[in-house]
């Protein structure tokens, strides 16, 4: 049988057809890329989805709802922590629990330090597409004192599972705030010398700056979300419009893209958008670890999850925006279906129209400023 | 750096005694040894030093035709040009070597440090490794073509080692064409490269091969230009008539007495860079591109061809660099007479000439390594350029200033034949300048180590 998408190339003229992908270095993963070539420039690129389908939504019709919890971290195993909260909500909402304080302030904890983790790989990555080793490896450094600190709260590197409907699975273990503040130290300064290193490279910047842009109307009709739309200048960000869990307590900066080097929305805007949040989840660690109030970790919760017939949804700003899940429950402990909604799958349907007329390299340039990732586009 | 890493890194100072003699021995040895043998022969690739010395070494060749004295000059020049070449393949290792452990340290990794002290014998490791690959030729190949392509890179990466001076007289042929003969041999690489691409019938070969194409022709213009200046100041193409028209002190040296020779120097290492595929210009062999453009189907040894032609090109890129702009082997307060008088007026050469030489060869050895890290420091610092900015680069920026370099040289003869010590005041003025511009960079790289608080520190190295 003719693959589907093979049909929508257009084989009459004399054009290249490469495939892009799914092993190819840059795409990260299993994404794959039918791009039609006319020597070095692209007529287009068709994303072709599908390779890490692991049906995790029908796992969560199947599982009950605490054993769901595994799963959702693997939606997006770059960030773990918002795939866990984004479900811990949804479920709390259908519960109608109270998380406690100190649960709500531990996970907002948690979620900058991943999304700190998350943006170093993102940029990390970008920088190694544009064809700079170095401060890949810089910021794959300072990710495993993060790792670390990740691992000392709550046992695991990569697939937490800290999150936990109701609250959270553990509690900070002594000595890590220290360890956590002296690390943020550290890493602010580590962010003037990454900027130093790469993000202001005359060479980095030329290569970035008003390529592939996207205008803010654009983004926001293909329900682009998170560091990629704040990128194009759109002023929407999740924690700040659509508070919830302990994020109306802290004071933070939603920084967007100005066309810092070119025209707002190019890859270079996107890039830096994702460096400057970093500085602003340090401040909100901080914040969070000054203000961190005693009392339980956990709400109380039956052992059986079975809540009320009904829907319910949450809306978290993951590393890769907006990330919402969908739960609707028939009153068993099963739920009856499990959606998510991630960034990476609509990141990947605005592909094919911006890359029209790049060339080879800004098309790696362009999938790496979206910061795609595999598992969150399949699911 | 964090505690993690540098336990690892401290497990060097585990290693036992006998590992570490063990690569001193070799690190040292091989090359000076490969050296020493061309340091003996280049002086027998004369026809007449050739007979003196068999004559000496008790053979009667006069009883010799001259056809048997050409076989005779044959297959020494033969076997000095194989010495050559294996000691450009140990140079290629080594710097494989040194890039590796300078960029394991730029990136806070461990790097290499499994066989030999400090991993130095990871490079043959690697070497015997790719040769016991089976050596694969894709089915719808252009086999031949296939077959041939390495071939042709290694030939154009041999031959550059006939011209190349390593010291006062250790040099295989010095041709009173010199650097036009390497230009011309170095272009067979692209030949190679280009053939690489297209017979290997893969998409992603065939782009890095026409990249290729595109950049090794366009950057052969600024790098011919820039290379004309330093002829025109020594009025030779010769590679030993242009380090000797040099003097020995960096004031002396070409790239300071002219001020456009110092620009003349900036669009040849571009250029050069450019030209050995290397970062910022790596644009051939992409890896977040075109997977590994034209290597893309290469296995095993042929491989290690590329790879070998790659590392040595650096070596090579930074000796032609140093011969044209930085003096070469000119050792201070050792001048012509020096090395004719230690010479002696015997058929062979005295003790001293031999120590000279050594010196000279030494002195080469260490600018061509100031100038080899600093293409190092620049693969793991810069991103890589795309491919129009590429081509802009070339044909709008280094194309002209080389011309008005070029120009502007020749004025700057006509001032030298007018007002002599110009040359002096430029080259006392440019290398003063240099010197503090080189204070200032390592000012600010201290500076930019403490403000993310670390400290400079070379104990782990």
């Amino acid at each position: 049988m003719d693959k589907l998408i093979l049909r929508r190339v257009d084989q009459s003229n004399e054009e290249m057809i490469l495939n892009f992908g799914p092993q190819h270095p840059s795409t990260h993963g299993v994404i794959n890329f039918l791009v039609e070539t006319d020597g070095e420039v692209l007529k287009r690129a068709i994303p072709d989805v599908g390779y890490l389908h692991r049906s995790i939504e029908k796992i969560g019709e199947i599982v009950g709802y605490p054993g769901f919890m595994p799963y959702t971290d693997r939606v997006d195993y770059v960030a773990a922590m918002f795939a866990n909260e984004g479900y811990a909500m949804a479920v709390e909402r259908l519960l109608k629990l109270e998380v406690p304080a100190r649960a709500q302030w531990l996970r907002v904890i948690a979620n900058e330090f991943c999304r700190i983790a998350s943006h170093l790989v993102g940029v990390g990555t970008m920088t190694m597409d544009i064809g700079a080793f170095t401060p890949f490896l810089h910021g794959v450094r300072e990710r495993e004192v993060i790792n670390d600190l990740i691992e000392a709260l709550c046992g695991a590197r990569m697939t937490y599972n800290y999150h936990r409907i109701g609250g959270v699975a553990f509690d900070l273990p002594e000595g890590w705030r220290d360890k956590a503040l002296a690390f943020l130290d550290h890493f602010d300064k580590f962010l003037g010398e990454f900027d130093r290193l790469i993000s202001f490279n005359e060479i980095f910047v030329k290569r970035l700056a008003n390529v592939a842009v996207i205008p803010g109307p654009m983004a926001v009709n293909y329900g682009l979300v998170g560091p990629n739309l704040r990128g194009s200048g759109v002023d929407w960000d999740v924690r700040r419009d659509m508070p919830y869990g302990a994020y109306p307590n802290f004071k933070f900066d939603v920084p967007i893209g100005k066309g810092f080097f070119g025209t707002t929305g190019d890859c270079f805007d996107r890039y830096y958008v994702r460096c400057l949040e970093m500085a602003q989840s340090s401040r909100i660690i901080r914040q969070a670890l000054e203000t961190l109030p005693e009392g339980e970790i956990s709400a109380k919760v039956p052992r059986n999850i079975k809540p009320e017939a009904g829907e319910a949804l949450a809306r978290v700003e993951s590393a890769r925006g907006e990330m919402a899940y969908y739960v609707v429950s028939d009153g068993t402990n099963k739920a009856y279906r499990v959606r998510v909604r991630t960034g990476s799958f609509s990141a990947m349907c605005i592909i094919e129209d911006v890359s029209r007329g790049l060339m080879v390299a800004d098309l790696v340039a362009l999938i790496s400023s979206l910061d795609v990732i595999a598992p969150e586009i399949d699911r | 750096m964090n505690s993690k890493t540098q336990d690892l890194c401290a497990g060097s100072g585990k290693t036992a005694r006998g590992v570490v003699l063990a690569t001193l021995a070799v690190g040292f040895g091989l090359p000076l040894v490969l050296l020493a043998a061309v340091l003996l022969l280049s002086p027998l690739s004369k026809p007449a030093m050739l007979m003196a010395a068999l004559g000496a070494a008790g053979v009667n060749v006069s009883g010799w035709s001259v056809t048997g004295q050409y076989v005779a000059w044959i297959v020494a020049i033969a076997v000095l040009a194989l010495i050559l070449l294996s000691f450009g393949a140990v140079i290629s290792g080594m710097t494989v070597w040194w890039e590796m452990r300078v960029s394991s340290r730029m990136q806070s990794r461990v790097g290499y440090n499994r066989v030999g002290a400090a991993g130095f014998f990871q490079w043959i490791a690697d070497a015997v490794k790719l040769l016991l690959k089976e050596d694969l030729v894709p089915a719808d190949a252009d086999a031949l073509l296939f077959r041939a392509a390495p071939y042709f890179v290694l030939t154009g990466f041999g031959l550059v080692f006939v011209a190349l001076p390593f010291g006062e007289s250790l040099i295989a042929a010095d041709m009173n064409v010199g650097i036009f003969y390497i230009t011309a041999v170095t272009a067979l690489i692209v030949v190679g490269i280009l053939i690489a691409g297209w017979s290997s019938n893969s998409k992603w070969a065939l782009f890095g091969g026409m990249r290729s194409a595109a950049q090794v022709i366009s950057y052969e213009i600024p790098s011919g230009l820039a290379a004309m200046v330093p002829v025109m100041m020594s009025g030779t193409l010769s590679m030993q008539g242009i380090i000797r028209s040099q003097g020995a002190w960096p004031w002396e040296w070409h790239a300071f007495t002219n001020p456009f020779a110092l620009a003349a120097f900036a669009i040849f290492f571009v250029a050069q860079l450019a030209e050995g595929n290397r970062t910022p210009f790596d644009l051939p062999e992409a890896e977040s591109e075109l997977v590994a453009g034209y290597l893309s189907e290469y296995s095993s040894f042929r491989f290690a061809l590329f790879f070998l032609v790659e590392f040595g090109n650096l070596w090579v890129m930074s000796a032609i660099a140093v011969t044209l702009f930085f003096g070469g082997w000119q050792v201070p307060f050792v001048g012509p007479e020096a090395f004719a008088a230690a010479r002696g007026v015997g058929d062979l050469p005295g003790a001293a000439w031999w120590g000279l030489q050594i010196l000279s060869m030494l002195v080469f050895v260490a600018k061509t390594l100031v100038v080899l890290n600093v293409v190092v420091w620049v693969r793991w610092t810069l991103p890589r350029i795309r491919v129009d900015q590429m081509m802009t680069l070339c044909w709008k920026y280094l194309v002209p200033i080389a011309f008005v370099v070029f120009v502007a040289t020749l004025l700057w003869q006509m001032l030298i034949a007018r007002l002599p010590v110009s040359a002096t005041v430029s080259g006392a003025v440019m290398f003063a300048a240099a010197v503090v511009t080189a204070l200032l960079f390592f000012r600010q790289t201290r500076q930019n180590i403490s403000a993310v608080g670390d400290r400079v520190d070379f104990t782990n190295w």
